[in-house]
């Protein structure tokens, strides 16, 4: 019996977004920017794609949204080509404390080249306040970034409001959505923001893709140099197959996304009851907010999260905590850290994160595998040692 | 392999501590060989955000190059493989009393900490935790078993050469119980063999020395940690003549001779670190020459401690011959080991590790050095 439950590292390929790509795999596929007949196959391919993604996030113009090669590069490309490009205006950032690496270290680099960071700390439950994203901003300030979905807690972030505020100060906001294509409804004009990044691979479509929204008229510098494609927004031959499952992904999200939450939600909470049942000092962090309903992260008191996802790994089950270092150790979450969780607390929670097929007999397996590794654990290592 | 047959059931799990190097990769593949269930791992050490420096190993043992290393030939094997975060038990357990001993005038060797109070101490732990009841190395020594009373006994390996006891002589019996030599009965000539043979990635990979990856070199980390104490001081000869000068201890081991910044007609060595004076005293070789050690912490295999004064060969370094000499013991774990000859250069902080006369491939224990005497 195996369960994963890491879903928000990266889901299965759909198989209808498998079935979708496969005739841009196979046979003699065009470059989308050549002008003869198999460049303008591809091209018409790649359109459809671009309006049936911008569909799904509620943009009503397929221009505004730019392929790129993932979530990642979606972050860097908002939070650097916006930068730079208000460069003029100011040189003021404002992130939330947790924001995915992407964000976090693309705003570090222009650091480094002189603009000022200002990093926002959630509350206690995990939300950004809007007020203090407002409080942060500057005269010189040109891009707030704060995301829709935590990766970690899965807890829902006031955007739109966020957004308002910003917008108001005439600021420009970024919202890293990549984890809430798939878990939320999602309307990037209703949201207000400027600039949004997503993420193939994290809503069951293909690795190697993703998209930035950019609303008209956002001042946007490249990060790549070369050809003109994307409009000359992101240079390089575009993945039309890539970009074809990304799209029917994105569909097939948008169209099952009530039913697939509720059912998520209620294994999520089955998960939850089940673990602080049986496993004595087991506590939700972020608890208090609104949450997707596919994450849940756990704290087991007295428990290393490192040791606790080997044994969970060891009896079938994945799961994740923090973030890897380039050796693919543990670090301790910086979201948790951001929260004002205490050090020992951070240190013991793991993330579970339910996909669209994962199973009632998925999660009762791994509340029984859990509990028993965290009955081992705490035999095995007396209280207060570190393990 | 040399292991006591029997007492590890087949299907056991064990937790493999894995360096990239090719020892503990054969340790890893002949135990997945004889059929128990193997779970690698490897000991981050080093710092996970500290860019590169200059100076750094990316080939030493449990660098970052290892892990890759060691993750090729877990994937060869099939075995789940894991890097575990060891940053700050290490810095705690290992970097800090290496740099306090450095800051007391003594030599250490980071080794013996890394194996009592990690790789036997705290894995071994976390190997229960995960259903495994033992933790396999690469080291070249062998474990056995008193059958008249039952204690656990450590043994050199069966390659002379790299026999690595020198650095187990601290295990207590319950590491001792809980440990794994699979290479300790062979010699590195049969590792590489085997290793070709299994078809591991690292058949052919340069030796790896029992030296951890430390960022730059020893006394960069020491005068990083323990700056405050490394104070400037006077360097006398032995006889008491004003020298010159240093700029802090930790620069210096007993037997010494580049480095020292001062000259007279005839070679010069560290013969003494002085730390309640802060002073290096330099002399003629004929001054590095002692005949006895004074150990603490000591640790025995055959007895809890031996019940009189015993004859014994012993080593005062890793790299030295063991020679012929009387170990005492005395309360509060300590001991005396007096040598037949005098021995050059006994550092202390080093250790001395004694073997049986009679059987010279049993340790019969060993101590921390902390004082030489004429």
């Amino acid at each position: 019996m195996r369960a994963y439950l890491d879903h928000c590292a990266t889901t299965p390929l759909a198989p209808a977004a498998l079935a979708a790509m496969r005739p841009y795999l196979e046979g003699c596929l065009g470059n989308a920017s050549s002008p003869h007949a198999w460049g303008r196959a591809a091209r018409a391919a790649l359109e459809g794609a671009r309006a049936a993604v911008a569909r799904a996030l509620g943009a009503r113009d397929p221009q505004t949204v730019v392929f790129v090669s993932g979530g990642t590069e979606a972050d860097n490309l908002a939070v650097k080509g916006a930068a730079r490009a208000g460069a003029g205006r100011g040189r003021h950032l404002v992130v939330s404390a947790i924001e995915h690496h992407a964000v976090l270290e693309a705003a570090a680099a222009l650091e480094a080249e002189g603009f000022a960071v200002s990093r926002v700390p959630p509350s206690g439950d995990g939300r950004v306040d809007p007020g203090a994203v407002e409080g942060a901003l500057r005269p010189d300030t040109v891009l707030a970034a704060v995301m829709l979905v935590n990766n970690e807690t899965g807890a829902i972030q006031p955007v739109a409001e966020i957004a308002a505020r910003c917008r108001a100060r005439g600021v420009l906001v970024h919202a890293d959505c990549v984890q809430a294509l798939g878990s939320l409804p999602l309307d990037v004009e209703a949201l207000g923001v400027d600039l949004a990044a997503f993420s193939a691979h994290k809503a069951y479509g293909p690795q190697g893709i993703g998209a930035l929204y950019v609303r008209p008229g956002t001042p946007m510098r490249a990060l790549l140099h070369g050809g003109f494609q994307e409009r000359s927004r992101r240079a390089g031959t575009e993945s039309v197959a890539a970009a074809v499952g990304f799209a029917r992904a994105a569909q097939l999200a948008a169209g099952s996304l009530a039913e697939d939450g509720a059912r998520m939600a209620a294994l999520r909470d089955r998960l939850e009851r089940g673990l602080v049942a049986a496993a004595p000092g087991a506590r939700v962090n972020a608890a208090g907010a609104p949450r997707a309903p596919h994450v849940t992260s756990l704290a087991f008191e007295g428990v290393a999260a490192e040791s606790l996802l080997i044994a969970l790994d060891l009896e079938g089950v994945a799961a994740s905590a923090g973030a890897a270092c380039s050796s693919g150790s543990l670090e301790p979450s910086h979201v948790l850290q951001a929260m004002g969780l205490p050090p020992d607390r951070c240190a013991a929670s793991i993330r579970f994160s339910l996909g669209r097929g994962t199973t009632a007999e998925e999660i009762d397996y791994a509340i029984a595998v859990v509990v028993q590794a965290v009955e081992r654990l705490r035999a095995a290592l007396p209280a207060g040692a570190p393990a | 392999m040399d292991r006591e047959p029997g007492t590890v059931p087949k299907g056991q799990r064990i937790v493999v501590a894995m360096s990239g190097g090719v020892d503990s990769a054969v340790a890893a593949a002949l135990l997945c060989r004889a059929g128990y269930d193997v779970v690698g791992v490897l000991l981050r050490i080093w710092p996970s955000r500290r860019p590169a420096a200059p100076n750094d190993r990316f080939d030493s043992c449990c660098s970052p190059r290892a892990a890759d290393d060691a993750r090729g030939v877990a994937a060869a094997l099939d075995i789940p493989f894991y890097v575990l975060n060891y940053e700050d038990e290490f810095e705690r357990e290992v970097i800090q009393p290496f740099c306090d001993a450095y800051a007391a005038g003594r030599t250490p060797i980071p080794c013996l900490a890394c194996n009592a109070r990690l790789k036997f101490g705290s894995l071994v732990a976390r190997a229960r935790s995960w259903r495994a009841d033992r933790v396999g190395t690469g080291h070249y020594a062998r474990v056995a078993r008193d059958p008249r009373t039952g204690r656990h006994l450590l043994r050199r390996g069966a390659d002379r050469r790299k026999d690595q006891s020198y650095f187990l002589y601290g295990l207590t019996q319950d590491q001792l119980a809980r440990a794994l030599f699979p290479v300790g009965g062979q010699t590195k000539a049969e590792t590489r063999r085997l290793a070709a043979a299994f078809g591991l990635p690292v058949a052919e990979k340069p030796e790896s020395q029992e030296i951890c990856f430390v960022p730059g070199d020893y006394r960069a980390v020491v005068r990083e940690r323990a700056g405050a104490v490394l104070r400037p001081g006077p360097i006398r000869h032995a006889d008491g003549r004003a020298m010159g000068a240093h700029a802090g201890l930790a620069d210096f081991t007993v037997g010494q001779r580049k480095g020292l910044g001062v000259s007279a007609g005839r070679p010069l060595y560290v013969v003494e670190l002085d730390a309640a004076a802060n002073t290096v005293i330099v002399g003629e070789d004929g001054d590095l020459w002692a005949r006895e050690a004074v150990l603490e912490g000591c640790n025995y295999m055959p007895w809890e401690a031996p019940p009189g004064p015993r004859r014994v060969l012993a080593k005062v370094r890793s790299a030295q011959p063991e020679a012929a000499a009387t170990l005492t013991p005395m309360e509060g774990g300590r001991a005396a080991l007096r040598f037949d000859a005098p021995q050059r250069a006994i550092a202390p902080g080093q250790a001395a590790v004694c073997y049986d006369m009679d059987d010279p491939d049993l340790v019969v224990g060993g101590g921390t050095i902390v004082a030489a005497r004429r």
